[in-house]
């Protein structure tokens, strides 16, 4: 497995002075191209500050962090937006879906954004509802959709750009047991049909059990790293 | 890039339509205000420029006494002819000078009868007071000169004693004196001060002396100053002249009166100016108002609109590209309130001038800063605070309650 994500000694600060927050204390976090992480510990572990660093969404206060080989810590803004926009999907524990908006417009998005035709949007768009199943919802709002029918929206749309990684920050905290089975199988789909890397923060042990990697956090530093030879298979 | 702002922003107008509406309504208003009120006063004033105007600009009246109405004590001594002649002869810049004569009296006609007021005076009377005749023709020389018994009537002096006969070449009875209606002065309708041009009977000044008056006093002198001479200083000179003639020492107050009828064009445009100022400034408050309305529609958005664009940012928009949006956003929503305020304010303009019967004074000037300072607000609400929630890390926008 060639190496996707490398980062090396990163630390986070927040505030400074007396009310100094240390998230990270030197984290080394590798993610392999095709691996499906769960990144678990407590809260206030660090955890979520390096799901953030990793989606490009933050930067880290010291250490290096390499994407495809580049050097992201000193990537400007935009050009971290880009390659947001470029390699990497988002899917949230909110769902985070555009109000008022056709499944098939939120998942359309990033490819607006990527300059796409209407023709090549609506053609993407429809695909990525295709592959979580919700083809049929296309013309429905959020408001008109389960909550495992918004997240299955939510990972289409991340899926749209055809990533090289999929950041899954607790996709399913906000969902009952069923709901939940169902987004793990269909993450871990992708991942084991699709060869997409998936790194997914959790802390419900159920959920990380379809992880092939377990990465656990505590006060701001990597506790353990397991590899898991037996991941639950749903290749049938 | 700018193209996909522009489809976005239009895409969120139309979904939002309620937060659309409401955003364009507060512009919508305070534009149409402000307009709406700033034109009906610059009606108001123009309205009453003409008629003040009508009366005859830029005309002195000397009245014996002072102030208007006999004041008590003394009655004041009162003009004759050869005042006329000197003010005709040695003041400069006079157009006309009109001696005039009034009294009342009852004008009958058959069975008609109307009281009214009865003007001795020359034709200059109806050049100075920019009278002018509907029908027949003014005193000719040989009338005025030998006071001949003939008059012009106003038309409600026509109304009341002919109805809709024909008046011209009948006679009508003055106290005992019969006298041919050889004119009738166009309506002009109540100037709103001073006597009802329309209610008066005008007989050559010599009749009205000899005959219904039985002295040569003149009453009033109507004085029309050419435009380009200043009717202050004129009204200086007459004065000056007239003390000298009625020997009144320095010192000793006049014993008549100048009204400039300038003084009262600026006064009353003067006061109508003040009046739409006013109007202009509670419009200005309804202005501001619909600006407090817009900035809150907006700030309440704000969170809503804060963590769709954590999410824009989140799956991949440049900050730039949100920031335009939102930008295009603003300026569409101000631009067409303040579009619609403008017709809004023109129909009403329009409508209302029609209706009270002022003149369509339609301000363009005030138009365009209205139209121009609610898109200003618009903009202002709408872009800084989507542009402070794109400097956010998108990570916080997301969480922002």
């Amino acid at each position: 497995m060639t190496s996707l994500i490398k980062v090396r000694g990163l630390t986070k600060v927040f505030g400074a002075g007396p009310n100094q927050f240390k998230a990270l204390r030197g984290v080394d976090f590798d993610v392999d191209s095709g691996d499906f992480i769960a990144v678990m510990g407590a809260s206030g572990s660090g955890k979520s500050t390096m799901m953030n660093i990793l989606g490009c969404l933050d930067v880290p206060t010291t250490g290096g962090y390499r994407f495809m080989g580049h050097a992201v810590e000193r990537f400007t803004q935009d050009q971290r937006a880009l390659l947001r926009r470029r390699y990497i999907g988002f899917v949230f524990q909110g769902f985070n879906l555009l109000a008022r908006t056709s499944a098939l417009e939120n998942v359309e998005l990033p490819l607006l954004y990527r300059g796409e035709s209407r023709a090549a949007r609506h053609r993407g768009g429809m695909a990525a509802l295709e592959r979580v199943g919700l083809a049929a919802w296309a013309d429905h709002t959020p408001a008109e959709l389960s909550g495992g029918q918004q997240q299955r929206v939510a990972i289409a749309r991340a899926l749209v750009t055809e990533p090289q990684v999929l950041l899954a920050d607790e996709p399913t905290g906000n969902l009952d047991s069923e709901r939940s089975v169902e987004i793990m199988e269909l993450l871990t789909n992708l991942n084991q049909e699709g060869g997409l890397s998936i790194v997914m923060v959790t802390h419900e042990p159920d959920m990380a059990a379809y992880a092939r990697t377990i990465v656990r956090f505590k006060d701001g530093v990597v506790l353990a790293v397991e590899r898991r030879e037996e991941c639950i298979d749903v290749r049938h | 890039m700018f193209g996909t702002s522009l489809l976005l922003a239009l895409k969120e107008i139309r979904r939002h339509k309620m937060r659309s509406f409401l955003t364009t309504l507060g512009i919508i208003i305070g534009v149409a205000s402000v307009v709406t009120m700033v034109s009906l006063g610059n009606g108001a004033t123009q309205s009453v420029q003409d008629q003040v105007s009508s009366l005859g600009t830029n005309m002195l009246t000397i009245r014996p006494g002072q102030g208007f109405g006999r004041g008590g004590g003394s009655r004041p001594t009162l003009f004759d002819l050869d005042d006329v002649e000197a003010i005709r002869t040695q003041i400069a810049g006079i157009r006309v000078v009109a001696p005039q004569t009034s009294t009342q009296s009852t004008a009958i006609f058959e069975a008609q009868n109307w009281s009214t007021t009865v003007a001795g005076t020359t034709n200059e009377y109806f050049q100075a007071s920019n009278l002018e005749l509907a029908d027949g023709r003014l005193f000719s020389d040989a009338e005025l000169a030998a006071g001949k018994s003939v008059c012009i009537i106003g038309e409600t002096v026509r109304a009341n004693l002919f109805r809709n006969t024909d008046a011209i070449g009948k006679s009508l009875r003055l106290r005992d004196i019969s006298c041919r209606i050889i004119g009738i002065l166009a309506k002009r309708g109540q100037g709103g001060f001073g006597q009802n041009a329309d209610d008066q009977v005008v007989m050559p000044l010599k009749t009205a002396m000899r005959r219904l008056n039985g002295n040569q006093d003149v009453q009033t002198i109507q004085v029309a100053v050419e435009q380009q001479f200043d009717s202050g200083a004129i009204d200086d000179e007459i004065s000056s002249l007239l003390r000298e003639r009625r020997h009144l020492r320095p010192g000793m107050e006049d014993d008549f009166s100048i009204f400039d009828s300038k003084q009262l064009s600026d006064t009353l445009s003067g006061t109508t100016e003040t009046l739409t100022m006013f109007l202009g400034a509670v419009a200005a408050v309804s202005l501001v108002v619909g600006g407090i309305g817009i900035m809150n529609i907006m700030l309440v958005s704000v969170t809503e609109r804060t963590r769709e664009i954590g999410i824009r940012l989140a799956i991949g928009a440049v900050r730039r590209e949100v920031l335009m949006q939102f930008l295009i956003e603003a300026i569409t929503l101000s631009s067409i309130g303040g579009f619609i305020g403008l017709v809004v304010s023109f129909a009403a303009t329009t409508v209302i001038s029609f209706g009270v019967g002022l003149p369509f004074m339609f301000d363009f000037g005030i138009a365009a800063l209205a139209f121009f300072f609610s898109a200003l607000i618009g903009i202002l609400f709408g872009y800084f605070p989507a542009k402070r929630a794109a400097s956010l890390n998108p990570i916080e926008a997301l969480r922002h309650e």
